[in-house]
């Protein structure tokens, strides 16, 4: 009988963090021919393709880009949950892989956001002057609140009932700094400290500027098929030993506890299909759309106790060396961030467990963790993935 | 028990010119017209007595379908920020404002902003109070300020 475990085969970047001789679809299609490159994919082999848009001329959602790439699917899948996205789409990849609706799945991804846009999306507010604002939206719209200030009001609340600090959450910051300075295509890669962060201008207190990701153009193509295709394909495989998705509201409004995430329903069962613990864990990449995300993940996912974050990031415990190395493309924080980073995060974990990450290559890294933040905390998936063959 | 109506406009009001509003449905009609009046809403679940805001067609702990509840008025700041930058108008004249969660004396929590004080004395526990700036008929706006 063939082995259908589900593996990642094939990963690819487009350009980052500027790229403004590409629209969202260039960077969907160079991503893809990278992919196809680096696992030896043939085009025609795909049989499968899920995009979730997010591109800012709006022109690449599933059917359109499965259209424009001339992808005959058998599988297709639009699901939209921001941008964790991408660690949803690798659960469903691994159900459609093992129950045979597809053999080869790819998910693209493009954004020309820092070229189309600018550095607006955290504080431009979501409306035009004067909007009428229907559905679920209309009760927080008349008060101009910002999509940093929805992670501002989990950190505020976190601070208040566990003592979590300013100086902390910098940690994190700092920490994935360090990781950009040893990417070369980084946004942003000289050193910062902790009083760099908290000394930097407050944008929605209690965040920082430097608390926030930063806004690039990007985007990222992911192969997944069975271990049995794998076999024949150059690069070995990353195997899928565990996936989740969960939500817990999808407006900040409708947080129930603002201290706690669906990284604590996604992660226990993707911990428990991989029959691994936190502790088993050799790097973590994080959506770090604020340090605040990356905090709470860190609880959510068990590798400290609620509550407990702050203290568990203090002495460089993220950083390449220690004990959880966080983000070592240097993130959302300091690195690329089109919009939707999701897939960022399962082509690094990739990376690492091929011992393709250079510089700043984990030592023996065997497990990866991804976990991937959509809305406003809202929807969050985990993803497990391993070197060796479950 | 009524809230204090403030006419859009009148001095003390927040200002209301250029805010997004709401595009007021079937449902939220009854909310929107109400606030207008002075009195503050949310819903209550006769099958199972769960409380919920925004309001829904139904329950979202049973399915049923849920009544209107009128509110104290009264509650405390869950949480809150202090937006500080907002490139869109009209909020770009406003800043620095509170942007809060108010958890009603009732339960629910509902998103606002804090008027009446200054955005650092601002804390988590605070008693507040709602009062409603009228915007048009059938539109009355709620915002929060600390209690008197």
């Amino acid at each position: 009988m063939a082995d259908r475990t589900p593996v990642i085969c094939g990963i690819g970047l487009s350009d980052y963090p500027v790229a403004p001789e590409l629209d969202s679809r260039q960077h969907h299609v160079l991503a893809l021919q990278r992919a196809l490159k680096d696992s030896g994919v043939k085009k025609a082999d795909i049989d499968g393709y899920m995009c979730a848009g997010g591109g800012m001329d709006r022109t690449d959602d599933a059917v359109s880009m499965a259209e424009y790439l001339g992808i005959d699917h058998r599988f297709i899948d639009g699901t939209m949950v921001g941008g964790s996205t991408f660690e949803f789409y690798v659960q469903h990849a691994a159900a459609a892989i093992r129950d045979g609706l597809c053999d080869t799945v790819v998910m693209t991804y493009g954004s020309n956001l820092l070229s189309a846009q600018g550095r607006m999306l955290g504080t431009r507010g979501f409306y035009e002057a004067n909007a009428r604002v229907p559905g679920n939206l209309q009760y927080e719209a008349p008060y101009g609140n910002v999509l940093i200030g929805a992670y501002a009001m989990a950190a505020r609340r976190h601070m208040h009932e566990f003592g979590t600090t300013p100086e902390q959450l910098a940690e994190i910051a700092v920490a994935v700094r360090g990781h950009a300075a040893l990417n070369p295509n980084a946004m942003y890669r000289d050193p910062i400290t902790v009083d760099d962060v908290v000394n930097s201008r407050m944008i929605a207190d209690p965040l920082h500027k430097l608390d926030c990701c930063v806004i690039t153009d990007g985007g990222g193509a992911v192969i997944m098929t069975t271990a049995e295709r794998a076999r024949d394909l150059p690069q070995p495989p990353a195997y899928v030993l565990g996936a989740a998705g969960a939500m817990t509201h999808w407006n900040i409004s409708q947080m129930g506890d603002y201290t706690q995430t669906a990284a604590a329903k996604s992660g226990p069962e993707a911990f428990r299909q991989a029959g691994v613990t936190p502790a088993d864990i050799d790097t973590i990449q994080f959506y770090d759309s604020f340090t605040i995300t990356a905090l709470l993940m860190l609880e959510d996912l068990g590798f400290c106790p609620k509550g407990e974050g702050g203290r568990f990031v203090q002495g460089g415990t993220l950083s390449l060396g220690n004990k959880l190395p966080l983000n070592t493309d240097g993130g959302g924080l300091s690195s690329c961030h089109p919009g939707m980073r999701g897939i960022f995060l399962l082509i690094e974990a990739t990376r690492q467990l091929r011992g393709q990450g250079g510089q700043a290559q984990v030592p023996d890294c065997e497990l990866a963790l991804a976990c991937g933040s959509g809305g406003w905390l809202s929807c969050i998936g985990t993803v497990i993935l391993g070197k060796e063959h479950p | 028990m009524a809230l204090q109506v403030i006419d859009d406009g009148a001095p003390g009001a927040p200002p209301i010119e250029g805010r997004p509003l709401p595009a007021a449905d079937n449902l939220s009609q009854d909310y929107w017209s109400a606030a207008a009046e002075g009195k503050l809403l949310f819903q209550e679940c006769p099958a199972c007595g769960n409380r919920q805001f925004y309001p829904r067609s139904l329950c979202i702990a049973c399915g049923e379908t849920p009544a209107w509840k009128e509110a104290s008025g009264r509650g405390t700041v869950h949480t809150f920020t202090v937006i500080r930058q907002n490139w869109a108008a009209p909020f770009k004249e406003l800043m620095p404002y509170v942007v809060a969660m108010v958890e009603l004396d009732e339960g629910p929590r509902m998103m606002t902003n804090l008027t009446d004080c200054e955005p650092t004395d601002v804390s988590i526990g605070m008693p507040v109070e709602a009062y409603v700036v009228k915007v048009e008929d059938g539109l009355g706006l709620p915002f929060w300020r600390p209690a008197q």
